[in-house]
């Protein structure tokens, strides 16, 4: 009994010096992060055992090779001798390596198993892919929001310093709560993303017209960041995830919060607004379009059109409204419609038209937009 | 071998000069060296793509490209790389060595020779001019996945036009590959004697009439579904994203193995001669490498777990894909066991191919590691992937056909190369190489997903190592360049065996070897 467990305690012993290198040299990064799920700690044990049994081969298979470089070299007067087969050894290393992949294969299939069991959740969130952002839909709480990257266009362009969480931070968090098991229903609207997030170990590919499922259960509260892994286009590198996980009871404090901004923003639409409350608020709004056309509103000469002094912004509004929600073919302008509510349409559009030096003095109202939807 | 060399004394050859002899060539040396300078050439021009890209990620934030024309690099990158330089590089050895070794005086198929070569450059012109096109190049990854690729330019379809040429050329001359092995062998020349080499090439040709017509349906589909209003791959007219997909691997890793037997093949030639003892298991190497090619057909969809797969589908690709450790644990075994006990000289070749050895074992082994389908949820799209593949067909591929380079240019010029900047471009190459690359496994364990052009600030120190290399990398191909150059223009004079008693028919004859060959067939003990 003590003999056979041998093996895996050195084994395990390997695995710890290994885990012990990696904590000591974080900062660089030289392993898998330490995981918060119990998927993500199965896959990391797995990932150890996998790469030890690979580096023991390496060694093993090597150390062969390099004495036979160092021993049987002509300069040391070696004479070649002239076999050329040995069907016991051939055997012997096609059976053994066929041994090892079953031993790897056992834990392996065991791992994936329990990974692909989506079954009792206690919550579900629908995840969709836009390019280039993330929606995320709480199915069982009836509201959601969008989260796009929040660092500032100057870092990017290294006319700013950058912050410690550079590309890795969003205006909307996903807020999960703690020791809750979470399905993900993972889709998308335009091209394949992935969403990825290491420390949960979860990465599923962001389909259009499929639904993937997969899921988490995270056991730290904390913050842990991801990005979108599948190649979706011009900003597929600025699209990050951050996913905060919080005790259960300020999840649900969360989620009423959450609840009543929505009953709040319908009871917004059916207001009439005033002009500075819709400048302020569409200033606010504006940062999403700002990615493209800039704070400023001067956007990027030749390839992101400005709105500052634009005829769009400064001719008839049913044309603004018009480019602005059902988007441009063709070019990076989207159908605005479907991400932002009425209200924000009309902030924004009210805020672009009187900023930037345009000065139309136009003042659109939440109603304005609803009758075009 | 006395009958050949009377034989060219006696021949009188009636071919243009100039640049009508390269153009109007059937011959398969002058074909051979076409294919080889071809591929060297895309291999600098993809090296630079490959430069303007680590140029980028040096430092975080935006310095030198903008996103777009950063993912039209990465793209280009590898379709350039694999079916510019890769590919037309083997095509070469094989034109130059397969006569040569099978003891036949040409390629079966001449004329059809001619014309699997003069596509490239016309579908290499079509791709690389789609760079200039407005919007610029595909930016959608080489694997041109849908519906990303959907939304590109006009350089899409430039792109799937050049494919289909290229994916001509390859079949034709594959085709040439197989009637040559089949029907023009000297007597004497069963398939169990023929050069491990020649046997890579059999096996490599029949991956590529299996799969390139599988690429050609692809990207056709992909054609009509952008201009022509089909939706093989649009949910919203009932087509499917990931069908893309599947087609695409059931190509695409036969193609990887198109990639690298000839590799092999370049080896199992290399190691014998310098080992100065025949190559170990020459039944068993044959054996792989049909099981390695058997195998490449069952397991494409581990390139994208994923996607989504049931759980039975997931568990098959990961047990197929496990297996293909077998046969190829037995090919590295087979080599180091040709080296056992041997009497070794470590010639420029030889470094290369000892390196080959080395090297590639690591891709194979993160290979192992990505066949692990829980694991590989970790590492798929992340700088790991990228590591192990440029293990495998940098220093797998590529490495081994400059090994493969350098042991027969001697052969193919009458010259010797300089030895001495030989070995250096060996050991810059190797050095800067790993370290372009080794950091890219911890890059992708700790996070940093492939194809960005920015990155967070945890990722900087290992992408500066990794700039670094690169930079090297690139420079020391320039003195490759240098060294081929070189042995064309002059250098001492090679003798008929060039190396120490080499095994086969090519070293038979004179070096150069005249400029017909075996016209009548040598004699096979």
């Amino acid at each position: 009994m003590l003999r056979s467990s041998k093996p895996f305690a050195v084994l395990a012993m390997f695995s710890m010096l290994l885990t012990a290198t990696t904590a000591v040299k974080a900062e660089w990064g030289l392993n898998l992060p330490t995981p918060v799920t119990p998927i993500g700690e199965e896959i990391l044990n797995l990932h150890n055992l996998i790469m030890l049994i690979c580096a023991v081969i390496f060694v093993g298979v090597f150390s062969v090779m390099f004495y036979s470089l160092y021993a049987h070299r002509k300069s040391k007067g070696h004479e070649a001798s002239q076999f050329s087969h040995s069907t016991k050894a051939e055997i012997i290393w096609s059976v053994i390596p066929a041994l090892i992949l079953v031993g790897m294969a056992i834990p392996s299939t065991a791992t994936l198993i329990h990974m692909e069991d989506t079954t009792e959740a206690d919550l579900t969130v629908k995840i969709t892919g836009y390019q280039w952002k993330w929606r995320y839909d709480y199915l069982d709480s009836g509201f959601h929001f969008y989260s796009n990257l929040s660092t500032d266009r100057a870092q990017i362009l290294n006319e700013a310093e950058k912050g410690p969480n550079y590309l890795l931070e969003v205006d909307r968090e996903l807020v999960l709560p703690v020791g809750k098991k979470v399905r993900f229903l993972v889709t998308a609207n335009d091209v394949i993303h992935a969403w990825w997030v290491p420390k949960l170990a979860v990465k599923k590919d962001a389909i259009p017209g499929f639904i993937n499922e997969i899921w988490t259960r995270i056991d730290e509260p904390g913050t842990y960041r991801g990005q979108c892994a599948e190649l979706c286009g011009k900003d597929h590198g600025f699209m990050p995830i951050v996913v905060r996980a919080v005790p259960p009871e300020e999840y649900d404090a969360w989620v009423a919060e959450k609840q009543a901004a929505m009953e709040q923003a319908a009871a917004d639409g059916a207001r009439a607004w005033g002009r500075n409350e819709l400048i302020a608020k569409g200033k606010e709004v504006h940062s999403t379009c700002a990615v493209c056309h800039g704070a400023d509103g001067k956007g990027i000469p030749n390839v992101f059109p400005p709105i500052a002094g634009s005829d769009v912004a400064q001719g008839p509004v049913e044309q603004h409204l018009e480019v602005v929600m059902n988007g441009r073919q063709g070019t990076p302008m989207q159908a605005f419609k479907h991400q932002l509510n009425d209200v924000e349409l009309a902030a924004v559009i009210t805020y672009q038209r009187n900023s930037f030096g345009n000065a139309t003095g136009d003042l659109i109202q939440p109603a304005d937009v609803s009758v075009l939807r | 071998m006395a009958t050949a060399e009377t034989a060219h004394h006696e021949h009188h050859d009636h071919h243009p000069t100039g640049l009508m002899r390269w153009v109007t060539t059937t011959n398969h040396k002058d074909i051979g060296t076409l294919y080889l300078l071809f591929s060297l050439l895309m291999f600098m021009v993809g090296g630079a793509m490959a430069m303007v890209i680590r140029a980028e990620l040096f430092q975080p934030g935006l310095q030198i490209v903008d996103p777009h024309f950063f993912n039209q690099m990465t793209t280009m990158h590898a379709l350039v790389m694999i079916f510019g330089a890769i590919m037309p590089g083997f095509v070469g050895f094989a034109n130059w060595m397969l006569p040569l070794m099978i003891g036949a005086p040409d390629m079966a198929l001449p004329r059809l020779n001619n014309w699997s070569f003069w596509i490239l450059p016309f579908g290499f012109a079509m791709l690389l001019g789609s760079l200039f096109t407005a919007g610029g190049g595909p930016a959608g990854g080489w694997t041109l996945y849908a519906p990303l690729s959907i939304q590109g330019g006009m350089s899409v379809d430039m792109t799937i036009f050049a494919v289909h040429m290229l994916g001509v050329s390859s079949v034709l001359g594959a085709i040439n590959v197989i009637v040559t092995i089949f029907n023009m062998r000297a007597p004497g020349m069963d398939l169990l004697k023929m050069p491990l080499f020649v046997w890579t090439w059999l096996i490599t040709a029949f991956l590529l009439i299996a799969v390139m017509p599988v690429l050609a349906g692809a990207v056709t589909m992909l054609l009509t579904d952008r201009h022509f209003g089909t939706a093989f791959f649009d949910p919203a007219g009932g087509g499917d994203p990931v069908l893309f997909q599947h087609i695409f691997w059931f190509f695409g890793h036969p193609e990887v193995y198109i990639l690298i037997l000839p590799a092999f093949g370049i080896l199992s030639e290399i190691i014998p001669t310098f080992a100065r003892k025949p190559l170990f298991g020459y039944v068993s190497m044959v054996l792989a490498v049909a099981g390695i090619a058997f195998l490449s057909f069952i397991v494409w969809a581990h390139h994208m777990f994923t996607v989504g797969m049931p759980l039975v589908g997931e568990l098959f690709f990961m047990y197929s894909t496990m297996l293909i450790a077998i046969p190829t644990g037995v090919k590295i075994f087979n080599w180091v066991a040709t080296m056992w006990r041997g009497s070794l000289t470590f010639e420029t070749p030889m470094l290369f191919a000892v390196s080959v050895v080395f090297l590639f074992t690591i891709g194979g082994l993160s290979g192992l590691m990505l066949a692990i389908t829980p694991a590989d949820f970790q590492y798929h799209d992340t700088y790991f992937v990228v590591a192990h593949f440029h293990y495998v067909l940098f220093s797998g591929a590529i490495m081994a056909m400059m090994g493969g380079a350098y042991y027969w240019l001697p052969k193919w010029t009458g010259h010797m190369y300089d030895e001495r900047l030989g070995k250096w471009h060996f050991w810059t190459t190797a050095i800067f190489f790993n370290i372009t690359f080794f950091p890219q496994h911890f890059l992708g364990l700790a996070g940093m997903p492939r194809r960005i052009p920015d990155y967070a600030l945890q990722f900087t120190e290992f992408n500066v190592i990794s700039s670094i290399g690169a930079f090297g990398l690139g420079i020391s191909q320039i003195l490759f360049v240098y060294v081929v150059y070189k042995c064309i223009q002059g250098g001492e004079r090679a003798t008929q065996e060039v190396w120490d008693n080499p095994r086969g028919l090519e070293w038979t004859l004179p070096s150069p070897p005249p400029y017909h060959t075996f016209e009548t067939p040598p004699v096979i003990k």
